[in-house]
């Protein structure tokens, strides 16, 4: 039997991507397909006054100008465009609805032409005139205005007791900027129209389903009449799981022109979507002599939208990582005039442990404690918060690993005090965790007599590596070679998929593959047994495999009957079988990956640049499914946290109330001359209690607590500590 | 946009003009108006989508293509300037079956994850490797510094890229 | 992109013609500036005249020993050419510091002088901006100018220049060849970029009819001891915050000729004679590197977000000379700043 799981397959889609044969949302065209083209707000809150679409109009190929004055009907509820990942609280934006602009760069007309230059153009010559109202887009001016959101981290103890009597402390605030996901693809829809007013979506989105339901909603269609599809996503890292505003407008287009119709953002429209929100977070740690926790406060003040209440668990990670009798954790929100916050790789974790680690790190520096050293002896074996042991934590096994791969012991305690010619050495850590979820996920598979399998599911691979697992799991669990298996994902026809996001794709389809695999294998079994003069007659399930494209027995392999004879036999061209994911509730244990992160620093003594040069990150995340792919998210992770510590941050003119930087140039991601040597360990970790595999994803982990381990690395190399991200040169000068 | 500007621009489109271009070996005569770029072109008017269009302002690298054998980028491109000039887009790498020994290599080395940059920086890397100037992997990461990853390949990247020079791992 | 229209010149003297013939036209040769610029509207021309294919992509020796480098010749070209490799060691690394291999390739000599700046306001036409539409107002003075200029900046405007290959081409005292309706003239290159006064629509002095047909190298090359140094927000492909172009004639001991140009601190490559005076004659070291640095700032002023810069200049130009002193220069894959 070819063992699948857990080893160091590539990408089955990896062909397609490689050479450009991979189709993304905004490249299926269509004989009558027309170009639609944003107008963006300039302001960032007020009432549309006018819009003179005239000279647009009259430009040769110009089809028409939508504005909110001459849309299309739309539903006027709240809950036709809240989707399944929209906040509770709040009003979700409706593009294009009414004459009210609620941020910059939000939608207010949409030109549609026979080509893309001509409506580009166009769109230069509609005439907009607003009324700007007065606004706010600064959170550290709205920091008192902040209000607290019920959050489920309940106090312990009594934390600001046990701060003012602990023997050391250290309070401060630190400061994540708002980020950008900017993933490589522009968002884009391309929407197809059918006779009887039926729409062919194609979005850029990490939920086809979330996208089928909003669009059904929003233009109060029949579920049947719209199909929503994404085979390929380039990139999205949380910015695709909220139906975007494009699809809205290409879809109201496409209606209203019966044809069909694509939309494309530019890149600067992309800052006016969803982003990792801006946000203060504010930590307080009292210790004892020996290093032990007495009391750990975590207040985040974050950025959110006027009209809805975004927030996610920046402040619940402390009662995860360290033991401490007394804790209290608050999170507040100040509303802006700015598009609604969204998940961003690790939302919430990215933010809050960055805090939390960093003011780990300097506890440890006022308890004179080497960085690991204390969080050993802070160590928590049980969730304190939901008061429940784990169902796996091999955080210290990662500590252990990462800190042998990394060298830590052969580091000097004091700041300033290793080198390398006129750079300063810094090596800093950090820990990490994030949840383990699992979702209910349907999976259909088809066997077909000739050897073929198709695995489907409405599920995404936005560039994790979901058509590989996918592929993986059945032909391990099925005994047929990998290209005989097609997989079928990305189309809101398919079994019923949630969004692909907080790491949870990978644990919740396995299983549903899995069970969909049991159904056919008993179905052959069912046949196999009752065939005459089989070789396998005798046998009981348990002493049988699927290997090799046949039913064998365990211990005596030659034993055996191909699977399409079963068919044959049992005269069935093809096994049909759909299963859910069928997960138990465990109330019994916490859930969690875990990650121990080692920096190394080189940072220019008189000029202050930055170079990460080495980076170790052990990740505890129960059964690797693909050791390939699943390295390479570790390795984006912390690529993406090398951007969160030392480059990315929109800027806004706060008198504009406008992203200044809203492009790829000055907006900083890492480029290849940034990224030095990255190793990925993953530290065995066998979870029985979780799921039937033990499998627990890695999408998030990889970017928590990295920007710490660098910023940790920073003052180690300098004594100097910068607690506002990113980590720039200027900020070290002086 | 301010409305002011330029406001006696006339608002007729462009006249086309013919354009001959020689794409992945074959030539191709189209009818182009002056303000669509290379990068357009092949998206929008010869379904050649495999060229990708990350930022449309030369910032990111997702659209680079050789032209006359060297890397550039189609997004800041006029098509109407090429004129005579031979294109070669990630769709004319492979020969046949058999694909250019960098995508093999990104295959080998998990060099992309979502892609989406994946047509750019094997084009990129093909223009590299055809300049000759990166033996090192200092050299590599920086002479490719114009390809942006969001999914953070770069390691892999380099690797692939050794390894198509012919440098092992 | 606005509507225009597109002719291509099949001569210099022709290109000429088609320019003085037409308001509003502009020359595109690598376009990589320009096409951007009209993509985001701030550009918008009414006729293109496509100069790609004129004959000045030559890379010469002139009879006066120097070196004249046509204004077609791609970036990449002229930095990788044998000639500037081996004798103009700074001209080459400072090209590279800049832009990606693949903008190199594109992007022209004449159209690296002619490269607009990347102040924030300037690219975004839903903000006031002088340099855009003059009498606007400067946005950049009282918002986000953490890029800005701390030299020769004026009330109106506050951008700086972005180019790395101007700021060696400034150090090297390079001149550069225009011919126009009135004739050809050399333009010194400390002539060819302006400060913006109040006039900071205009970048530079050639005049609208005007083309750039060369840019010649003097003699003087300083191979032997020069370094080019981009501090910027990460290591490669982004704007500088800061570069410094080092050359240095050393004579015994002692410093001969010496050149210093700064880039991402002014509205042009910025040079100053006392600067460099002040370094001949003197034993290379700390304390002369030191002494011209603060000679080279004492007029620096900051802004609310650009202060950084002064301390950063200053070290970066000890460290840039240091370099050139030594004869080790900065290589631009190599991120160790020695």
């Amino acid at each position: 039997m070819t063992a699948h799981i857990g080893t160091a397959t590539s990408r089955v889609d990896g062909r397609a991507k490689v050479t450009g044969a991979a189709k993304y949302a905004a490249e299926f065209t269509a004989p009558d397909l027309a170009f639609g083209v944003v107008v963006s707000a300039t302001i960032p809150k007020g009432r549309i006054v006018s819009i003179d679409a005239g000279r647009a109009c009259a430009v040769e190929g110009v089809i028409d100008v939508l504005t909110h004055a001459n849309r299309i009907r739309m539903a006027d509820k709240d809950e036709a465009y809240r989707d399944e990942v929209a906040p509770e609280d709040g009003a979700p934006y409706r593009p294009l609805y009414d004459d009210r602009v609620h941020f910059n760069f939000q939608p207010v007309a949409l030109v549609v032409a026979e080509d893309e230059d001509t409506a580009r153009f166009a769109a230069t010559l509609v005439d907009i005139r607003y009324h700007t109202e007065e606004f706010a887009t600064d959170l550290h001016a709205r920091r008192e205005q902040a209000f607290k959101v019920d959050k489920p981290v309940k106090p312990r103890g009594d934390a600001t007791k046990a701060l003012s009597g602990a023997s050391v402390r250290h309070d401060a605030d630190y400061g994540v900027p708002i980020e950008y996901h900017n993933p490589m693809e522009l968002y884009g829809s391309t929407v197809l129209w059918r006779e009887g007013g039926k729409l062919v979506v194609y979005d850029k989105t990490q939920g086809v389903q979330n996208v089928q339901r909003y669009v059904c909603g929003v233009f109060e269609l029949k579920e049947g009449d719209v199909q929503v599809m994404s085979p390929f996503v380039g990139g999205a890292f949380g910015s695709g799981l909220r139906p975007q505003y494009q699809v809205v407008l290409a879809a109201m287009a496409a209606l209203k022109l019966k044809r069909a119709v694509r939309v494309v953002l530019s890149r600067a429209q992309m800052y006016g979507l969803c982003y990792r929100p801006a946000t203060i977070e504010r930590l307080a740690l009292g210790a004892r002599e020996d290093g032990t926790l007495a009391a750990l406060t975590h207040e985040a003040i974050a950025m959110t939208s006027q009209h809805e209440a975004f927030s996610r668990n920046d402040i619940g990670w402390g009662e995860v990582l360290y033991a401490s009798a007394n804790s209290r954790a608050t999170h507040r929100l100040a509303k802006l005039d700015v598009p609604t916050p969204g998940d961003m790789r690790a939302p919430g974790a990215a933010s809050g442990v960055y805090g939390l680690e960093c003011a780990m790190d300097e506890l440890a520096v006022a308890l004179k404690m080497d960085p690991l050293a204390l969080r050993l002896r802070c160590y928590s074996d049980r969730d304190q918060d939901k008061d429940l042991p784990f169902s796996s934590k091999r955080l210290k096994e990662c500590y252990q690993q990462g800190a042998d791969a990394f060298g830590w012991s052969k580091r000097s305690p004091k700041p300033r005090s290793m080198r390398d010619g006129r750079e300063l050495v810094g090596w800093g850590m950090a820990s990490g965790a994030w949840e383990a979820m699992q979702m209910p996920f349907a999976t259909r598979i088809v066997m077909t007599a000739n050897g073929h399998v198709e695995v489907a599911s409405a599920t995404s691979d936005i560039g994790t590596g979901t058509y590989t697992i996918m592929a993986q799991v059945a032909a391990e669990m099925l005994g047929v070679p990998l290209d005989s298996i097609t997989v079928k994902l990305g189309d809101s026809t398919l079994p019923k998929a949630p969004v692909e996001g907080g790491s949870w794709t990978a644990a919740s389809i396995s299983h549903a593959i899995v069970n969909a695999a049991d159904d056919i294998r008993a179905e052959l079994l069912k046949i196999a047994f009752t065939m005459q003069d089989s070789p396998l007659q005798g046998l009981s399930a348990e002493e049988v495999t699927l290997a090799d494209g046949a039913v064998m027995a365990i211990a005596d392999r030659s034993r055996s009957v191909p699977m399409a004879d079963i068919m044959r036999h049992g005269g069935m061209d093809r096994i049909e079988k759909e299963r859910g994911s069928e997960f138990e509730n465990d109330d019994q244990h916490a859930h969690n990956t875990h990650s121990a992160i080692f920096a190394e620093v080189k940072v220019d003594e008189e000029l202050g640049v930055i170079r990460v040069t080495r980076i170790v990150s052990a990740v505890a995340a129960g059964r690797i499914l693909n050791t390939k792919t699943a390295a390479s998210q570790i390795m984006g992770g912390v690529v993406m946290g090398v951007g969160m510590a030392l480059h990315e941050e929109a800027t806004i003119d706060h008198r504009f109330g406008r992203i200044m930087n809203a492009n790829v140039a000055e907006y900083h991601m890492p480029v290849n001359a940034d990224i030095h040597d990255i190793r990925v360990i993953f530290v065995d970790e066998e979870d029985r209690i979780i799921n039937k595999m033990g499998i627990k994803g890695v999408g998030e982990i990889g970017i928590v607590g990295v920007p710490a381990a660098i910023a940790n690395a920073v003052y180690h190399a300098t004594g100097k500590r910068v607690r506002d991200l990113p980590i720039t040169l200027d900020k070290l000068l002086g | 946009m301010s409305p002011s500007r330029e406001s006696a621009a006339p608002l007729t489109k462009p006249a086309p003009l013919s354009v001959t271009l020689r794409i992945n070996g074959e030539s191709r005569t189209l009818s182009v108006a002056p303000w669509t770029t290379l990068l357009d072109l092949l998206r929008n008017h010869l379904d050649l989508t495999g060229t990708k269009k990350g930022c449309d302002h030369g910032q990111c690298g997702a659209c680079t293509v050789l032209i006359d054998g060297r890397r550039a980028l189609s997004c800041l491109t006029l098509a109407v300037m090429k004129d005579g000039a031979e294109i070669t887009t990630i769709e004319g790498l492979a020969k046949g079956d058999e694909l250019h020994p960098l995508q093999q290599a990104f295959i080998d080395h998990d060099a992309f994850q979502c892609g989406y940059c994946t047509p750019g920086q094997i084009c990129s890397a093909a223009g590299l490797i055809a300049e000759g100037k990166a033996k090192t992997r200092e050299e590599i990461r920086e002479l490719m510094s114009g390809n942006i990853c969001r999914c953070g390949a770069y390691p892999n990247i380099v690797g692939a890229i050794e390894q198509a020079m012919g440098g092992g791992r | 992109m606005n509507n225009f229209d597109y002719v291509r010149a099949c001569d210099v003297a022709e290109a000429v013609k088609m320019k003085a013939a037409t308001p509003h036209a502009k020359f595109i040769a690598g376009g990589t500036n320009l096409i951007d610029l009209m993509k985001y509207h701030v550009e918008q021309p009414r006729r293109l005249i496509d100069i790609s294919r004129l004959p000045l992509t030559a890379v010469e020796e002139t009879s006066a020993g120097g070196v004249r480098i046509g204004a077609l010749v791609p970036n990449s070209t002229l930095a990788y050419h044998s000639l500037i490799e081996s004798r103009y060691p700074l001209l080459a690394s400072a090209i590279l510091a800049g832009a990606s291999a693949q903008l190199r390739n594109m992007a022209s000599t004449g159209g690296n002088l002619l490269q607009r700046t990347r102040c924030a306001y300037f690219y975004d036409v839903a903000t006031p901006c002088n340099k855009r539409t003059p009498g606007a107002g400067c946005s950049a003075t009282g918002g986000l100018n953490r890029n800005h200029a701390i030299l020769g900046a004026s009330a109106d405007c506050i951008a700086t220049h972005p180019s790395d290959m101007c700021v060696a081409l400034a150090a090297l005292n390079a001149t550069v060849q225009v011919t126009g309706a009135q004739g050809e003239r050399a333009i010194p290159f400390a002539d060819f970029h302006r400060l913006p006064g109040d006039r900071p629509d205009l970048d530079n002095t050639l005049r609208a009819d005007e083309i750039i047909l060369a840019v010649v190298l003097p003699p003087q090359g300083f191979a032997a001891n020069h370094s080019y140094l981009k501090l910027r927000d990460r290591l490669s492909y982004a704007f500088a915050l800061v570069s410094v172009a080092a050359a240095l004639e050393l004579d015994g001991g002692r410093i001969g000729e010496a050149r210093l140009a700064l880039g991402g601190v002014a509205h042009k490559p910025w040079r100053n004679e006392a600067a460099e005076n002040a370094l001949r004659g003197q034993a290379p070291g700390h304390e002369a590197f030191g002494r011209a640095a603060d000679i080279l700032l004492k007029d620096a002023k900051h802004v609310a977000h650009n202060a950084f810069k002064v301390p950063l200049a200053r070290r970066a130009i000890i460290r840039t000379l240091t370099q050139a002193a030594s004869g080790t220069p900065q290589i631009q894959s190599i991120k160790t700043i020695r």
